[in-house]
Order: C-alpha cells, then sequence, then structure tokens
C-alpha cells in the first residue's frame, strides 16, 4: 500500500504556502513602523531572506537540521543539496513525500532569520546583514531545529515539547535579537527624537497576514491533515484573539486603545501558543495567549521607557520573551488528552516536564545570544554593522538601495 | 494695494473656512498641507505602548491675495470659521504683495486679480 496520504501532503503543501507568506507580512508589520525613508529596506530584510535562506537550505541547511544525527547537537550532510530528499516519505512525517517536510521546514528557516531584522532597521548595512543571516541560519537556526526536530536531536531527546517553533524559531530570534541590537547600537536620535511610524496600515495588513498565515504554521505543524491539526489552528486562533483583547485593554488604561497595540498583541498571542498549539486546550491556549500580551507589553514599556536598548520593533519583548513564556507555559499546561504524543504538564501532574521545558528554552536563549552576539561582534569588526551616519540620516532606501518607496 | 493672507489652520476646519470665504466672495485662493507648531508644542500618540509626543503636527495652509479694503473683513471670516477656542486653532500672516502676473493673459496688478462674482470685483 501507498504510505503517501494525498490529504496530509496536499494539507503540507498549502501549510508552507501559508507560512511563506508569513516572511513578506512580517516584512510589511515590520515596514509600517520605520520611518517612510526606511519602508523598501525593512521590507528587503525580510523578502531576501526567501531568497537567501531557500538556497542555503536545499544546499545544506535541511542536512544541517534534519541530517543524520551527530552527537545529538548537528545533523550530517547526507541530505546535502536535497540529496535522497524525494516522494518517498521520512521518520519526520510518515504520510507524506520526504521533500513536502523539507519544503515545510525550509519556511520555517526563512522566517526566522527575518524576525530578527526587526531589531536593527533603519541602520543596518544590507551587505553585511546578508553575511550574518547566512550566518545565523548556519550556526544558530539549524544547530537549535536539529536538537528539538532533528531525529535524536539531544532535546527532543529528553522530552522537550515544541509543536511549531517555540524555541526553534521564537526564542533564538527574540534573544538573537536583543543581542545584535546591543552589539550594533542606537539609531541616530533615539531617545530625544520620537520615531513616527509611517504606515500603521501596512503594519495591520501585515499581521492580519501573520494571523492567517500562522495556521498554517501550527496547523500543519501536525504534519498531517488530522484533529490535531484542526486542534492547533484553533488554540492559535484562541491565543491570538485573548492576546489582541489584552493589549487592547492595557493601551487603553494607559491612554487609548492603539490599534497598532491591538494587532502587535495578536502577534504575541500567537507568538506564545507556538510550541503548545498540539499540546494544550483551547482554555489553556486562552490563558497563554493573555498572559503574553501583558508580560510583552510590560517588558516594552521598560525597555522603551528607559531607553536601555533601542532594540527597533521590539522583537525581544515580542518573540522572545513571548516564546520563552509559551515554552514554560507549554510545561504547566500540556497534556496527553490533547495529545497522546505529548507529555502531561506540571497541572496535569508532572513538575518534571515543567523542568524539561525550562532547561530546553535556557539552551536556547543561552546559544542563540551567545552566537550571535560574537558573530555580530566579528562582522562589526571586519566589515562594520552600520551605515555611515549621513546614510543613515538620509534612510536606507536611498543610501543602501538608491531607490524610493514613493514618488 | 495687494495683501496676500496666509492663513494656518487645523486639518479638520479647512472645509468650514472654505466654506465661510466662498459665502465671503472669496474666489480665487489655493490650500497647501503643511508641518509644524506654535505655542501649542505638539500632540501625544497613542504607541504599542502607552504614549509619545510629536512635535510637528499636519497644518492646512490657505493662501489669498487680494486689496487692501477686503483684508479686514477676510481675516474675522477666517478668524470665526477657524476657531475651536483650543490652543492649536492656527496663526494668520499678512504680506504686501509687488504684483501679480496672470499666465494665460499677461495681465497685471488688480486686473490680473478680476475674478468674475469676486470679492475685489465688486467694489
Amino acid at each position: 500500500m501507498d504510505p503517501i496520504n494525498a490529504g496530509d501532503t496536499a494539507w503540507l503543501l498549502i501549510a508552507s504556502a501559508l507560512v511563506l507568506v508569513m516572511t513578506p507580512a512580517l516584512g510589511f508589520f515590520y515596514g509600517g513602523m520605520v520611518r517612510r525613508k526606511n519602508i523598501l529596506s525593512t521590507l528587503n530584510l525580510s523578502f531576501i531572506m526567501i531568497a537567501l535562506i531557500s538556497v542555503q537550505w536545499v544546499l545544506y541547511g535541511y542536512s544541517l537540521s534534519f541530517g543524520t544525527d551527530i552527537g545529538g547537537l548537528i545533523g550530517g550532510l547526507n541530505f546535502a543539496g536535497l540529496s535522497g530528499v524525494g516522494a518517498v516519505p521520512s521518520v519526520y512525517a510518515p504520510t507524506v513525500p520526504h521533500l513536502a517536510f523539507a519544503a515545510f521546514q525550509m519556511m520555517f528557516a526563512i522566517i526566522t532569520p527575518a524576525l530578527i531584522t526587526g531589531a536593527f532597521v533603519e541602520r543596518v548595512r544590507f551587505k553585511s546583514f546578508l553575511v550574518f543571516s547566512l550566518l545565523w541560519a548556519t550556526l544558530v537556526y539549524d544547530p537549535v531545529c536539529h536538537w528539538v526536530w532533528g531525529s535524536d536531536g539531544i532535546l527532543g531527546r529528553i522530552g522537550a515539547l515544541d509543536f511549531a517553533g517555540g524555541t526553534v524559531v521564537h526564542i533564538t530570534a527574540g534573544f538573537s535579537a536583543l543581542a545584535f541590537a546591543l552589539v550594533i547600537g542606537p539609531r541616530k536620535g533615539f531617545g530625544a527624537a520620537s520615531f513616527e511610524p509611517s504606515s500603521i496600515p501596512y503594519s495591520v495588513l501585515g499581521a492580519g497576514l501573520l494571523w492567517m498565515g500562522w495556521f498554517g504554521f501550527n496547523g500543519g505543524s501536525a504534519l498531517a491533515a488530522d484533529g490535531l491539526a484542526v486542534h492547533a489552528v484553533v488554540t492559535t486562533n484562541t491565543a491570538a484573539a485573548a492576546a489582541g483583547l489584552v493589549w487592547m485593554a492595557l493601551s487603553w488604561l494607559d491612554n487609548k486603545p492603539s490599534v497598532l497595540g491591538i494587532v502587535t498583541g495578536a502577534v504575541v498571542g500567537l507568538v506564545a501558543i507556538t510550541p503548545g498549539a498540539g499540546f494544550v486546550t483551547p482554555l489553556a491556549s486562552l490563558i497563554i495567549g493573555g498572559v503574553a500580551a501583558a508580560i510583552s507589553y510590560y517588558a516594552i514599556k521598560v525597555i522603551k521607557g528607559r531607553n536601555i536598548v533601542d532594540e527597533s520593533l521590539d522583537v525581544f519583548a515580542c518573540h522572545g520573551l513571548g516564546g520563552l513564556w509559551g515554552a514554560l507555559a507549554t510545561g504547566l499546561f500540556a497534556t496527553t488528552s490533547v495529545n497522546p504524543a505529548g507529555a502531561d504538564g506540571l497541572f496535569y501532574g508532572n513538575p518534571a516536564q515543567f523542568l524539561i521545558q525550562l532547561g530546553a528554552a535556557a539552551a536556547g536563549v543561552v546559544f542563540s545570544f551567545v552566537v550571535t552576539y560574537v558573530v555580530a561582534k566579528v562582522l562589526g569588526w571586519t566589515m562594520g554593522l552600520r551605515v555611515a551616519p549621513h546614510e543613515e540620516e538620509v534612510g536606507l532606501d536611498i543610501s543602501e538601495h538608491g531607490e524610493r518607496a514613493y514618488a | 494695494m495687494t495683501k496676500k493672507i496666509e492663513a494656518i489652520i487645523r486639518e479638520e476646519k479647512l472645509n468650514d473656512v472654505k466654506e465661510a470665504l466662498r459665502k465671503l466672495g472669496i474666489v480665487g485662493l489655493n490650500v497647501s498641507e503643511v508641518r509644524g507648531h506654535g505655542r501649542q508644542g505638539g500632540i501625544t500618540l497613542t504607541g504599542r505602548t502607552g504614549t509619545y509626543q510629536v512635535d510637528l503636527l499636519p497644518k492646512t495652509q490657505i493662501n489669498i491675495v487680494l486689496s487692501d479694503h477686503n483684508l479686514e473683513k477676510t481675516i474675522d471670516v477666517i478668524r470665526r470659521s477657524a476657531s475651536t477656542g483650543q490652543e492649536g486653532d492656527g496663526i494668520i500672516f499678512i504680506y504686501p504683495v509687488d504684483d501679480v502676473v496672470r499666465i494665460r493673459t499677461g495681465e497685471r496688478g488688480r486686473e490680473a486679480l478680476h475674478y468674475e462674482g469676486d470679492i475685489d470685483s465688486r467694489s
């Protein structure tokens, strides 16, 4: 009997397309928040990741992530060039062609470095950014992806639960964003002038498309068109909804219900439910999303309010802390009644799972922060991370690309 | 003598002011969008979290060129129609105009400002 299930394969292909669109959607989400002289540059920082990481993934990225395990830390080169990755299913997804799994995973590898770009918009040198992203995908994403999802990866082996990338995607991106922002330094005028978002409608559009794409991100991570996929879509939607409402309320208490705040809240809810989407109940997803919004909201208030670091578009607060909370919350709320292949969390009588989640998240935090910090420092010394001050004043659209967004 | 009125008003008051000027008999005017601040200083906008200050706010500038003797009543009309009583209502600058040239006909001075039904043509 043919092991390939047409429904599963079709869903995974559609989910791949949904996750692909999230990267330009992220570009719009971020692009709307920068000044108008940097919109094209910001859109491009996301868009170019589709091109750059697609090539990296095919050549060796997939293999480092999912190739034959070496010491639990990294995959071998047996899938380099996607050799041997074809129509025959793999151990990762037994009812779809191996290539469909590789393509789906490629979209995650693409969007993760794009998430980091919010930390250094409006000042990063494009050439250095390309080199950084390639190094980051190779030195941070591929290893951590292997630890968590690769066959025999070390974090998967100890039982860490990460349904769709709380640690692999959001913790790595969020803590790397913080490290990079510390190295590159603030934008010119940071703390003195207020940087007004040039197009909040772009951010609303981007957030809406992200929300939709996330159905593929989390629902597709079931790797089958089954009840678990449906469950993940519902928890995903619920967490985003709760987080959007909580953010609205907090913003209202402070002043007025900010639209940019509401859509940011929704994104934070999506981040936080990512690791637990296929392990927790819809009611738990309500709590996970709502708490995530409060954590990120007050984190931004502290970081931005005191001008501690110009982590420009709050990647750390939204993805780093949202992802960290989500990973830990999975250790609290996970239940085998939702997913027998998962585990019970602390609230279901298994405190060990919480400790496992804590350990796995901590590994992701420390590794991604340290490696990113070192890579950014080295690139700063060798190539320079920033454009010249006058180029920054003119804006990166003109100085880096010779184009302007609006004639 | 010819004068130029440069009235910087609230964006949202443009329609009221335009309508009041039309009733007064001002036929020719032009409008531009400007940004700036006066005593009002700026405005507070809602951010992702909390608020932030914007010091240059969008304003609308109305330019009118007219004869001396119509100046005061026009200023009155602009003041009345643009006012809310709050800070940020705007300001009016008045300049002498050396000459006026109408591009199509080459007419100069008062002739160039002659519009049918205009306040300047009535008197």
